[in-house]
């Protein structure tokens, strides 16, 4: 083995003082260079979850549809008639900062693989995406250069990309985030877990072969940038959709039969953190030896060949007398196979290279006594109410017009028409919605997505912030007449050892906690990237909440697209006027203050299961969730979708115009319905607020009769922003 | 009757061609391996949509030598109805069966959504289920759509009825806006001499379903399967 290292060259790994000693302490020497490797991949943040492990297991995890909760590469739900749905989401921020191309593209690479994994025929992708100020000299290229990685990647495996977000805060100036969702479908009976069994078994290498890319990523993603984010960049992997797609048909069609024990995909941290997870659940041993490894080039490290990120690669193990099978397969899909080592068990992971052993660490420890953190957090201050009344009166078509052709509610089409959102011919409902559909099965069974956060709320009040990314998502597949089924989540945030950044963590939690709870909307599976910083300035706390739904009959699915003049336009939910942390405040009179509106969850829950039913029962032409921009800007997206005009009753007595239109009060949908009176004498007897605000009408919006803005106007202001934008560069 | 999809390394828009042709034929269509140097008797082949060897070098240009594509030349020759869809119609023009190439999109981007398409010549097998001039409405989904060739051979496609398809406006006209990807002449998609080789950009297979957002696509495969029957 090679020599001890040091203090020093532990700090060098992200290592902490006391993180060293307690490696030390297991091993009963200090560890080699080898050795360190693996404790500083397995103990960073981005492995470990050090800083956010207390606060996660507070989530509920659990529901009687779920197979399979965090823990495993994406969590299973069960959608009925032996099938199950696999999804997670992960982020690829930091990476994509630096490599905007490759990073994003090599984001959706590992989502992929983290579904099919597990079994799974992966279906449909979606994701959220956070970039800086419009201004910021850095944005254009990087927008462009994410949604061509995104597209290069996914377009080429052939998974539709069919939803997903896009927002801009100049806090996300120097650290972007790249956030990939990936969802799949399996056998209910015949999910593949990671958990290795059976000593004597071969642990199999295949894919593509290991070169020297992305060595330290995990460790990279685990802490802030200083200003030398450029010279990071060796540590981002390069992305090969083509052998990505070999490799899913392969491992699938492997998957039929009964070779495979366990499997799992080598993302962050290689082959150090599969082995060593696929062990570790387990309770067994591994024995390695890295000569057998695909090697790109000769004459790696063995330090190299377990710290590499290399793309597109897997570790099996498999059932005695399953090699065969697994070679002829992984031969007929021109991919790598090599069986590297043999699960043991003497509970020890043990590395040999050119006949010397190069590590050996039990792995227990490695796992069990992984550092786990309470971190010092502050909570924030509350923040004044904005008074609506003390606001001044404005033209609201004006002010329409200016929010529509904001960044971030202009049309995000530019980045949509570049993702194939239509391949394998199951796209119900294509993005641009409120959530997309996707159709599972010839019986019509159907899926509804969708990526939701709202950071300025976060930032307002984390709790209020989490609680409303989780009640969006929920109302967003609700909208399209799905029950919610589970979500994954990704938490964006700064670095943790400062107590503001680690308050908004736990805030955001708290707040998601209470959501799920109240919604029965389980957290299956997630990823936390902290340390999302840029010389000391955070981002927005950011925690994307991936909702999955389930319909039986996509054909009951609705959008919202106007379609009928004459049908009568219902407001569900109670409007107050709510104007803190709203996008008109900030868009319209350069603030960004006051409390974001407050989640009612028991009012979400009523509402979204009176509208859902109403949709089920045919009942709604169109539906939209209110979100940001509140009312008037949720009617001209339905008049745009639909190509159709509206006129809208008065406003009610009591609220400015401004509020009426613009609040972000929770809780609300507009609903387009040939039959009002049914649908008012139903909400009244369910006990759900809902009022008649106008009718579909002509090709404009008209306002009390006074003023009006033609359809296509305001359409192409909507259009307009980001293509024009990104012409620019 | 007898159909096949072949699937290459790469390929991924196979199923959704096939699940056209078995709505159309109400039977289940073959898959071919790329690898397979001999085939059976066929009534159709279908090249899909996709990246086949990830489009790594021109689009087409490695599938267009797999083993099975010495049997779809000589196949094509015999007069067998040929159809490339997007990767498919790429993989035709680099073997040679079709002339001209597929260039970047003028936009250099992917670019997926909705076009019109003027239907320019409805006496084939494969347009005969629509009239000349009907306009239908298909998505595209492809990065290197954009069709060129020699002036001579556009002369040719053209003065020979073997122009297929052209992009265009919804209500029929020719326009630089409705020419989305650049190519020659507003070309969507074109037919050999004999007209039993069909290569084009545009997937009608995902336009075959009305729950999923048009039926335009559906003539073109009844049309089919109805002249081939």
């Amino acid at each position: 083995m090679t020599g001890a290292t040091t203090e020093n060259l532990a700090a060098e790994h992200g290592l902490s003082r006391d993180e060293f000693a307690r490696a030390c302490a297991i091993l009963g020497r200090p560890p080699n260079l080898v050795e360190l490797g693996v404790f500083s991949a397995m103990w960073s943040e981005h492995c470990s979850y050090k800083s956010s492990k207390i606060w996660l297991k507070t989530l509920p995890t659990t529901g009687p549809h779920v197979i399979c909760g965090p823990g495993e590469n994406a969590g299973v739900v069960d959608i009925g008639d032996g099938e199950a749905v696999v999804f997670k989401i992960e982020s690829h921020n930091h990476p994509s900062f630096i490599e905007p191309y490759q990073g994003a593209a090599t984001g959706v690479g590992g989502i992929l693989r983290d579904v099919f994994t597990m079994g799974a025929r992966p279906v449909a992708l979606l994701d959220s995406l956070r970039f800086g100020s419009p201004d910021h000299p850095k944005t254009r290229h990087l927008l462009s250069g994410v949604v061509a990685g995104i597209g290069g990647y996914g377009n080429c495996v052939g998974v539709p990309t069919v939803g997903g977000e896009c927002g801009f805060d100049p806090a996300y100036n120097g650290n972007i985030l790249v956030n990939a969702m990936c969802v799949g479908l399996a056998r209910a009976d015949h999910i593949f877990y990671s958990r290795a069994s059976g000593p004597g078994n071969a642990v199999v290498y295949v894919g593509a072969k290991t070169g020297r890319d992305g060595i330290h990523g995990a460790t990279m993603a685990s802490a802030e940038f200083g200003g030398d984010a450029g010279e990071k960049r060796p540590t981002v992997q390069v992305g090969d959709p083509f052998t990505e797609k070999l490799l899913l048909e392969a491992c699938l069609e492997l998957m039929a039969g009964e070779a495979i024990v366990a499997i799992q995909d080598m993302g962050a941290a290689g082959l150090t953190s599969s082995a060593v997870e696929m062990a570790g659940k387990g309770g067994l041993g591994i024995e390695l030896d890295l000569d057998r490894v695909p090697a790109r080039e000769a004459g790696m490290t063995a330090y190299e060949i377990m710290l590499s990120e290399s793309q597109e690669r897997m570790l099996l193990i498999l059932q005695p007398g399953g090699e065969a099978e697994a070679r002829r397969v992984f031969a007929k899909w021109q991919l790598d196979f090599a069986v590297i080592g043999r699960v043991t068990d003497t509970g020890r992971l043990v590395l040999r290279k050119d006949g010397a052993i190069e590590a050996d660490i039990p792995i227990a420890p490695l796992v069990g006594e992984a550092p786990v953190y309470d971190r010092p957090y502050e909570t924030r201050a509350c923040q004044p109410e904005i008074d609506a009344a003390s606001l001044p009166a404005r033209p609201p078509l004006d002010c329409l017009s200016r929010l529509l052709g904001s960044a971030d509610l202009s049309s995000k089409r530019w980045i949509w028409e570049q993702y194939d959102h239509l391949v394998r011919g199951n796209t119900v409902k294509r993005p641009g919605g409120d959530a997309a559909v996707i159709r599972v099965s010839p019986s019509g069974k159907a899926l509804a997505l969708a990526t939701d956060c709202t950071p300025r709320y976060c930032r307002a009040d984390p709790r209020q912030g989490g609680m409303q990314a989780v009640a969006e998502s929920w109302r967003n597949l609700t909208a399209v007449g799905a029950q919610p089924l589970a979500v994954t989540d990704n938490l964006n945030f700064g670095n943790p050892e400062r107590p503001r950044i680690m308050g908004e963590l736990v805030g955001a939690v708290a707040g998601m906690r209470e959501a799920c709870l109240a919604l029965d909307y389980p957290v299956v599976s997630g990823n936390v990237s902290l340390y999302n910083e840029t010389m000391g300035e955070a981002i927005l706390p950011t925690p994307v909440v991936g909702g999955v739904g389930l319909m039986a009959d996509a054909a009951c699915a609705v959008d919202l697209a106007l379609k009928r003049d004459g049908d009568a336009l219902i407001l569900i939910g109670e409007t107050k006027g709510h104007l803190g942390a709203s996008i008109y405040l900030r868009e319209i009179e350069a603030r960004e203050d006051g409390e974001p509106p407050p989640v009612d969850l028991a009012a979400e829950r009523r509402n979204g299961d009176f509208v859902r039913g109403e949709i089920l029962a045919g009942q709604v032409a169109a539906c939209h969730d209110l979100s940001d921009g509140g009312l008037l800007v949720a009617l001209a997206e339905m008049a745009m979708a639909g190509m159709r005009g509206a006129r809208l009753e008065p406003a009610p007595e009591g609220l400015p115009p401004h509020a009426f239109f613009f609040g972000e009060d929770q809780a609300r949908y507009l609903i387009e319905t040939a039959a009002p009176d049914a649908l008012l004498a139903a909400a009244g007897a369910a006990g759900v607020p809902a009022r008649r605000i106008g009718k579909v009408e002509g090709a404009a919006l008209t306002l009390f009769g006074r003023n009006a803005i033609s359809v296509s106007a305001l359409k192409a202001t909507n259009e307009a922003w980001l293509a024009d934008y990104m012409a620019q560069g | 009757m007898k159909a096949a999809v072949i699937v290459f390394p790469g390929s991924n828009r196979e199923r959704d061609l096939a699940a056209a042709l078995r709505r159309a034929t109400g039977q289940e269509p073959l898959f071919l391996w790329h690898g397979e140097a001999e085939i059976p008797e066929l009534d159709l082949i279908a090249l899909p949509g996709g990246f086949a060897y990830g489009d790594y070098l021109r689009c087409g240009a490695m599938a267009a030598h797999s083993p099975i594509m010495r049997e779809v030349r000589a196949r094509a020759a015999a007069g067998v109805p040929i159809l490339g869809v997007c990767n498919g119609f790429q993989v035709l023009t680099e073997a040679g069966i079709l002339p001209g190439a597929l260039l970047p999109n003028s936009s250099l981007a992917f670019e997926c959504h909705d076009v019109h398409l003027r239907v320019e010549n409805s006496q084939t097998i494969f347009t005969c289920g629509y009239a000349a001039g009907e306009v239908i409405r298909v998505p595209v989904a492809h990065h290197d759509g954009n069709y060129t060739a020699d002036p001579e051979v556009l002369d040719r496609l053209e003065d020979k009825g073997l122009v297929a398809f052209r992009y265009c406006e919804e209500s029929g006209e020719l326009s630089a806006a409705a020419n989305f990807n650049g190519s020659a002449r507003s070309i969507a998609g074109i037919f050999n001499d004999s007209r039993n080789v069909l290569g084009l950009m545009p997937h009608p297979e995902n336009a075959t379903d009305p729950l999923l957002g048009g039926t335009d696509g559906r003539a073109f495969f009844e049309g089919l399967v109805g002249a081939l029957q």
